[in-house]
């Protein structure tokens, strides 16, 4: 088929403001400009919630009990009188500081086991090996059974997310040093005398980030899902803190007569699920199109 | 093709075998103690000490391990710590409804998902296409007890069309049963199918990309031919191993399912377990999740025969 629009064979170099590419760049990539903005508003709550026209998150006041969403309480208040609009936004903090902290970990823990694996060939077999093992049971399943055997924290929470979410880091960054080694740029810096820790650090590590941080931050979105997962489940955050997943778990019982309290919770969960999500695949599509096949 | 499976079966091995110790090491190195827990809050250092020695906890930890695992070998899952009844005695007991919503789920799942991502790699770049991308993308990002909740109040409270909660077991009747089945499968099975429309559209995509589908287009083969005679069985590969992978997603799910329409189920079970911190339970429960999970991956490495005759073992 001909090209309707043939190139022409010259083609006039037009300096772009700084304005200009700014727009041709929000154009270009809708869906990641959308997901960061949405994300950057849920990090502004967490981190502006005392100045939200919040309430203490705590405090009780039982003939306040069950009103519905109206001007006093925005989105309603709970079983004890609790103003659920202030629970909800200071739920934002603990969601995102899990799903931070989960995902720099997975990828600093992956990032060093996958290097060691993917270059030293007589750990790789083991190390592979434990990651199947681990990879072999659900990851909500196992960071289930780790909180209900340790006592319910964020900290635990934190490693019982971290532990099934590793493996996966470790495989990707692995598969791209496996491909890595056998590149000539490696080669001659080892021919030209680099040792292992060097050629690790400044050849290789470089060359692993951008799909890292693709995968980082599905490791981060399925970190804030499982986290309220736990917490729903009574194996999560430790009941008094009032985490997403711990307000809805209070208020099932409520879902008939208030319908609110398991409404805005979710809402939240949802949309900052959704604008991580949002966010890694618009990154993925910028940093390399060939690293969407290597995910998941 | 017979040699294969032995030895796909056979490297299926190790990994329960890491599975295994994992799941051991999981309560040993849980900080609570196992006797505290059963005897109670007022029990005795004395009584504590008998019955760790009666549950062999005082014994070195390789030798706990080998009962461990010569328990296993004979079927024997442990006691529950607080019902003292067999834990495969429990699992079992809970195993229908899982099963049921398992199976329902991944029906609905794959018969929802393979056609829409079908349409939207046929459409590609159409309004079709874009639809079903967004609902992808949404499909990852909503919670299933989220979801099931809003299912609840949407379908069974405000319309009054289907139970709010509860279990009915086939036996008793087959239309009850599909009726208390309907909004856990679809709040279940809506991640698994975003996943596996993605995948099906990806796979697809590429497919008719490929030189071939260019020649069997060249030669005046129609458009619906190409797409069923010629494209859809080399698509299906990825979509397969999707469906195996994806089944992880599916028992995390069914935990969190069961507890929110309050199915008696295995998940059910779990949840008992954690909040009465019954250890043998959560083991138990843990390991057969993991062999049922490796079983599925191990049928799904034998399906791709069936798509791709380039694969032979």
């Amino acid at each position: 088929m001909p090209d309707p629009s043939p190139e022409p064979a010259f083609i006039p170099y037009v300096a772009l403001t700084r304005g200009q590419k700014a727009r041709r760049f929000i154009r270009r990539n809708p869906t990641m400009i959308a997901g960061a903005l949405l994300l950057a508003l849920m990090a502004l709550v967490a981190i502006g919630a005392p100045w939200l026209h919040t309430v203490n998150p705590v405090d009780m006041n039982p003939i306040d009990r069950l009103k519905s969403p109206g001007a006093g309480h925005w989105f309603g208040t709970d079983m004890y009188g609790r103003d659920s609009y202030s629970r909800v936004i200071y739920g934002s903090r603990i969601s995102l500081f899990v799903g931070l902290v989960v995902a720099a970990l997975t990828s600093v823990i992956g990032l060093a086991v996958g290097l060691v694996s993917g270059f030293v060939r007589r750990l790789d077999n083991v190390i592979m090996r434990a990651m199947d093992g681990i990879m072999a049971l659900p990851d909500l399943l196992l960071a289930i059974s780790f909180v209900a055997l340790t006592e319910a924290s964020v900290r635990n929470v934190i490693i019982a997310l971290v532990i099934p979410q590793t493996p996966r880091m470790v495989r990707l960054v692995r598969s791209i040093v496996l491909v890595l080694r056998e590149q000539p740029f490696v080669e001659s810096a080892l021919a030209m005398g680099a040792r292992l820790p060097r050629l690790m650090v400044r050849h290789l590590l470089p060359n692993t980030l951008a799909p890292l941080i693709v995968q980082g931050t599905y490791v981060m979105a399925s970190a804030v899902l499982i986290e309220a997962g736990l917490s729903f489940l009574g194996a999560g955050t430790p009941p008094e803190i009032p985490s997403w997943g711990n307000i809805m778990a209070e208020a099932r019982s409520y879902v008939r007569v208030a319908f609110w309290l398991l409404l805005f919770p979710g809402l939240f969960l949802a949309l900052t699920v959704l604008s991580i999500n949002l966010l890694g695949d618009g990154l993925r599509d910028l940093l390399d199109p060939r690293i969407a096949r290597r995910m998941r | 093709m017979l040699v294969y499976v032995l030895r796909r079966i056979l490297a299926t091995l190790p990994v329960m075998g890491i599975v295994v110790v994992f799941v051991f090491l999981l309560v040993r190195i849980a900080p609570g103690d196992p006797a505290a827990i059963i005897a109670g809050d007022y029990a005795t250092p004395e009584n504590i000490q008998k019955i760790r020695v009666g549950l062999g906890l005082d014994k070195p930890i390789y030798e706990q391990f080998w009962i461990y695992l010569t328990s296993l070998a004979r079927g024997d899952l442990g006691r529950s710590l607080h019902s003292r009844l067999p834990v495969s005695q429990l699992i079992l007991q809970r195993v229908e409804p899982t099963a049921a919503l398992a199976l329902s789920t991944l029906s609905f799942a794959i018969l929802m998902a393979i056609p829409l991502g079908i349409l939207a790699a046929w459409k590609a770049g159409s309004l079709i296409d874009r639809a079903v991308m967004v609902f992808a993308v949404g499909g990852f990002s909503i919670p299933i007890f989220w979801l099931g909740f809003l299912l609840i109040y949407a379908f069974s409270i405000r319309l009054d069309l289907l139970p709010v909660q509860g279990y009915v077991s086939f036996r008793e009747g087959l239309l009850p049963f599909i009726r208390h089945l309907i909004l856990p499968t679809i709040a279940l099975g809506l991640v698994y199918m975003a996943l596996l429309a993605r995948i099906t559209r990806a796979s697809v995509l590429e497919v008719l990309q490929s030189d071939y589908i260019r020649t069997a287009y060249a030669k005046g083969v129609r458009p619906p031919g190409v797409l069923f005679a010629h494209a859809l069985k080399n698509a299906a590969v990825p979509v397969v191993t999707t469906i195996g992978v994806g089944f992880a997603l599916l028992i995390g799910g069914v935990v969190i399912t069961e507890s929110v329409f309050a199915l008696p189920g295995l998940g059910r079970l779990t949840v008992d377990a954690i909040l009465q911190r019954d250890y043998s339970i959560i083991q138990g429960v843990t390991l057969i999740f993991a062999l049922v999970y490796a079983l599925v991956n191990l049928v799904v490495d034998l399906s791709y025969t069936l798509f791709d005759p380039r694969i032979r073992y």
